[in-house]
């Protein structure tokens, strides 16, 4: 099978490491990916105004690049991609209305979207299509004796019906970890907020939210924390050094996303995994465990 | 604080505003606070979400625009998925935010943040942050 891949902005420069672990992680279970050609920004964040279409439009124009690349569903690895893409998609699906406005403003397409395309998340293909089973069967390094706590904050299950797991005790992170080799360790600050886009210009917030979550995840015995967004990821690695400067008692924590853990246990060469991009080094703990040289 | 409660107030146009912008029927809710309980940025704020939607109902359109509260939620909708009654509090609390967006009164003055500021962050948290807070 042939993916059409939507990478979205952050991918292509900070979040590199999540791009090429997944990419590579693919190759190695045998599945060819294709980026989309000329795809844009989906905007980030879902306009949740009921008469705000034109924030829709470009999530939608992303789905007919997928039509374009003769595919009926398009796979996404960040989280706020993902979310934004699916429900800008669901809401054309169930109004009629607001997806005759949206393809009448694109007018300039070749296509007309039908709402017919399928969002889906790595995660998902991971677990339905490729199967949990077939993963294993192909792991070289199994994560053994590592502690890893999955937060999985917000858009990646809220709302209900756009997240494909539990919206309170999502597991499917935690299932592959265990896959992998790994050992789970439950938390309860998983699902919760990280304050987001607020660190741009209000980043005393994170300061608190990473404190509270990275805190929360030492505590219960984590070695490292596994993320699927890239802006979990830059809050809670990133502002790391701020929550440092004020809590002096604070101790760092690597925060990896799930494709580096899977390109790890996959045998991926270590250009792949790009910890040149993190603040907090996860090489340290991943020697001492064995997993890297 | 002291509230005159009208009905000139309750069915003022700030009111009628943010239950069009947000699809969300305010009278639905009955103040059991779940919202502001499992809420991650009460700390921050100085109007709780239950009370923002308190607010909306009376038709308290000064304490609502001036509140910090509606440039520190996130939409993390944590809210949303609780509310025994099936309201969007994440949606009511972006019908106020927009009411003075769409007036150009942005939270965000881009020319204002510093290179670093801007360079620190990546892509995804300068999009996400201007499309909230900037009209």
């Amino acid at each position: 099978m042939k993916i059409s891949y939507y990478p979205g902005c952050t991918l292509k420069n900070n979040a590199k490491n999540f791009e090429d672990s997944a990419l590579c992680s693919l190759k190695t279970l045998g599945v060819e990916v294709e980026e989309l050609h000329r795809w844009n920004c989906c905007g980030t964040v879902f306009s949740l105004a009921t008469d705000d279409l034109i924030h829709h439009v470009a999530p939608i124009r992303n789905l007919i690049r997928v039509k374009e690349a003769k595919n009926d569903s398009v796979m996404t690895l960040c989280a706020m991609c993902y979310n934004t893409l699916k429900r800008a998609n669901e809401r054309v699906k169930s109004d009629p209305e607001s997806l005759q406005k949206i393809n009448d403003f694109m007018y300039r397409e070749d296509i007309t979207y039908k709402a017919d395309v399928k969002v889906l998340h790595l995660l998902e293909i991971l677990k339905n299509d490729i199967s949990f089973k077939k993963i294993s069967e192909k792991i070289s390094k199994p994560l053994n004796n590592l502690k890893v706590a999955s937060y999985y904050g917000c858009m990646l299950v809220r709302p209900e019906g756009i997240g494909f797991d539990d919206i309170e005790n999502p597991v499917i992170l935690d299932e592959l970890m265990q896959i992998l080799g790994a050992s789970p360790v439950d938390f309860p600050y998983k699902v919760e907020c990280c304050g987001a886009y607020q660190t741009v210009d209000k980043p005393e917030i994170i300061v608190e939210r990473t404190h509270a979550i990275v805190d929360s995840a030492r505590n219960n015995g984590a070695d490292i924390i596994i993320v699927s967004c890239p802006l979990c990821a830059f809050n809670l690695d990133h502002r790391q050094k701020e929550t440092l400067k004020k809590y002096p008692e604070f101790k760092h924590i690597p925060v990896l996303y799930f494709t580096q853990a899977l390109a790890i246990a996959l045998g991926c060469p270590k250009e792949s995994l790009r910890f040149d991009l993190h603040y907090v080094d996860p090489k340290p703990i991943l020697k001492e465990k064995g997993l890297i040289s | 604080m002291r509230i005159n409660i009208s009905r000139k107030n309750i069915k003022n146009s700030f009111v009628e505003k943010i239950i069009e912008i947000s699809g969300q029927n305010l009278l639905h809710c009955y103040q059991c606070g779940k919202c502001s309980a499992g809420c991650p940025a009460v700390s921050e704020m100085d109007i709780l979400p239950n009370q923002i939607i308190r607010f909306a109902q009376l038709g308290l359109k000064e304490e609502l625009l001036k509140s910090k509260s509606i440039w520190i939620c996130a939409s993390c909708m944590t809210c949303n998925a609780r509310c025994p009654k099936g309201i969007n509090i994440a949606e009511v609390i972006e019908a106020i935010r927009l009411i003075l967006l769409r007036k150009r009164e942005d939270h965000v003055q881009i020319e204002k943040l510093s290179d670093d500021e801007k360079t620190e962050v990546p892509p995804i948290a300068l999009v996400s942050n201007f499309r909230k807070f900037t009209s």
